[in-house]
């Protein structure tokens, strides 16, 4: 069995030119798809980062809420009833929104700033530099050291600022897992203070996290939040949602998706009209085998094998290729979104499955059909 | 009857259906030796090479039976078949059908692998049947680099290779020129034939009849004679 492999493998690498050709038509195709998906789930992860920054469990929110960047504040009783709900340890307000911030060159930037609970600081980020009890400071505010820092102008601790017309100074400096999509800065601040320097409507909360007292308190939470007319998620459920919304209720999604299927169908193209062109030109090699004795399946092994070994390696180059240049261009680019997740890689090993498998199945029709007669006959 | 190698008992083959149907090999009987050479001539399209292919398990005849070994070949199953073609018959292609993308030597190797027999081990056996067509100073060279009399010793040394019963060989020299030609049946009869093997010969070619042990004459599908060959020494 090896030894036809070998022999399989010698036909296969031996034909540079037909070789080369397959290679680069699956790499290509991986790369592509590996480099739209990469992008995307990037795009998904950062559309997410306040939910996974925050990291609280439970998310009580208005269920028109699509994503953590979109705010519909609630009325302050939603608190007070979803405080009383039964399997909630604790829960407590999140502020979240927009703001304009004066730097000190004059400049304006837009910043995000999220307001903790100032009685327990949930979801609160871990400082690089300062004390986490300086938030209460006057006019504290803790920023994120994220690919959007440079954008405030770099502050340090001391650096003041103007924020909606007050002033803010910066007390500590935060490193938070995930930076955002939307390339504004982030400030961390007390939940009052946020209200107070931000214009608000009547209503103020954003989100309300909830600690629950274990995992199998939560359907009861959802239940019960329901009744309120309001929606309970978990982190997992938030992301999720999020996630729906960027893949099928803007552009996003579906022109990655149109993208994904383009360079799946070139890459399928290229590589199985490649392969069965070296199949039409190995036709006779494999009539000969047949009349010198080999059988039908052990052609069949030697077809799937250079189908496969040709496009795992070109999978392997394609995902090397996407990796490399996207750490290239983060190094480039800090805020850069993609991010090959293994979705991602697993997706492309799909679809070069299904590559092997189309061109494979083509090249054993053909070489299942050849009478070795015809061969002798010459 | 042990000195038969393969017996062929009226068979007939045709092609196509209806007013198309050629048939072209009609009810030939023949029986092969172990020791000899039997030499198939006819005219063209008397049907040489669909009978070479009814006895050596590459096409399935429409009637008769082909015993060898004391069982016809076409009762048994397909992988039993292609077995059979893998230890019992050689074949030398008329067009050799070497693979040019393999070199000399891995060319002959095929029959051993495909027999299973470990890579290196066949490549090593391989060496010693390029040594006995007397090319083994080609072995690493790929095949389309040599002349058409060393190709056509390529395809005998793997033909050889895998130790058939019956050696098979369809118009030998009819692409090398008669010296060269002369050169290679005088070569497979000293060194390739042996009194457990039977090599069969299409050819048109007379000036290597001198080489054949019996003579065989086909036209239109039928057998029309046998002679004594020059080869034969009784
Ligand atoms: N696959 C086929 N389909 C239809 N007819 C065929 C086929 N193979 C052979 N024939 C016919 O069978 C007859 C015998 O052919 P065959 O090749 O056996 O002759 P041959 O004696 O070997 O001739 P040559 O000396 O030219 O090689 C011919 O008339 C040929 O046209
Ligand atoms: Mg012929």
């Amino acid at each position: 069995m090896k030894g036809i492999l070998k022999i399989a493998y010698k036909l296969l690498v031996n034909d540079k030119g037909k070789f080369a050709a397959l290679l680069v038509g699956i790499t290509f195709a991986v790369f592509l798809m590996v480099m739209m998906t990469s992008m995307f789930s990037g795009i998904l992860h950062r559309s997410s980062a306040t939910v996974l920054n925050v990291g609280a469990k439970v998310w009580v929110m208005d269920p028109a809420i699509n994503t953590p960047a979109n705010n519909i504040p609630m009325p302050d009783y939603v608190l007070d009833a979803v405080r009383s709900i039964n399997g909630v340890t604790y829960a407590v307000p999140l502020y979240s929104g927009g703001a304009l911030v004066k730097l000190r060159s004059g400049a304006y930037q837009s910043v995000t700033v999220i307001g903790l609970d100032d009685s327990s600081l949930y979801g609160r980020p871990e400082l690089l530099e300062g004390q986490i009890e300086d938030i209460y400071g006057e006019n504290a505010f803790i920023v994120v050291k994220d690919a959007e820092f440079p954008k405030l102008q770099n502050p340090r601790v001391g650096t003041e600022f103007e924020i909606n017309d007050h002033r803010g100074v910066i007390v500590g400096i935060a490193r938070v897992t995930t930076s955002g999509l939307f390339g504004v800065p982030t400030l961390y601040t007390t939940y009052n203070r946020a209200l107070q320097y931000i214009p608000s409507t009547r209503f103020t909360t954003a989100f309300i996290l909830i600690e629950p007292k274990n995992t199998t308190a939560i359907p009861y939470i959802k239940q019960q939040v329901k009744a309120l007319g309001y929606e309970a998620l978990t982190k997992d459920e938030f992301i999720q949602k999020t996630s729906r919304f960027y893949k099928y209720q803007t552009g996003v999604g579906t022109n990655v998706l149109i993208m994904t299927v383009i360079s799946f169908i070139v890459g399928l193209c290229i590589s199985g009209q490649t392969f069965y062109t070296f199949i039409l030109e190995n036709l006779e090699r494999f009539g000969a085998l047949k009349a010198i004795g080999a059988k039908g399946r052990e052609l069949v092994y030697m077809i799937l094998f250079q189908a496969s070994f040709a496009s795992l390696a070109g999978f392997g180059l394609g995902i090397g290729l996407a990796c490399l240049l996207i750490t290239v261009a983060r190094l480039r680019m800090p805020s850069y979104a993609a991010m090959t997740t293994y979705t991602d890689i697993g997706l492309a090993f799909i679809m070069v499955l299904i590559i092997a498998g189309i061109s494979s199945y083509i090249g054993v029709r053909k070489v299942l059909k050849i009478e070795p007669f015809d061969i002798f006959r010459g | 009857m042990a000195e038969l190698a393969m017996q062929a008992t009226a068979l007939v083959k045709w092609f196509g259906e209806g007013d198309a149907r050629t048939v072209a090999v009609q009810g030939v009987s023949f029986d092969a030796r172990f020791g000899e050479m039997l030499f198939i001539e006819g005219p063209s399209g008397s049907g040489k090479t669909t009978l070479l292919s009814l006895i050596s398990g590459i096409l399935r005849p429409n009637e008769g039976t082909v015993m060898v070994e004391g069982r016809d070949i076409w009762s048994m199953t397909s992988d039993r078949i292609a077995d059979f073609r893998l230890n019992k018959v050689g074949f030398v292609f008329q067009d050799y059908h070497l693979f040019p993308r393999l070199t000399t030597v891995e060319n002959v190797a095929i029959p051993l692998i495909l027999k299973k027999n470990d890579w290196d081990k066949s490549i090593d056996e391989a060496m010693e049947y390029l040594e006995i067509v007397g090319i083994k100073d080609r072995a690493l060279l790929p095949p389309v680099k040599l002349s058409g009399g060393e190709q056509q010793r390529v395809a005998i040394a793997r033909a050889i290779a895998s130790h058939p019963d019956i050696l098979i060989f369809d118009e030998p020299t009819a692409s090398l020129d008669g010296e060269t030609g002369r050169k290679i049946l005088d070569f497979v009869k000293k060194n390739i034939l042996t009194d457990k093997r039977c090599i069969i010969v299409v050819t048109h070619d007379n000036r290597i009849f001198e080489y054949a042990d019996r003579i065989m004459t086909m036209e239109d599908g039928r057998v029309i004679g046998f002679e004594q060959g020059g080869g034969r020494e009784e």
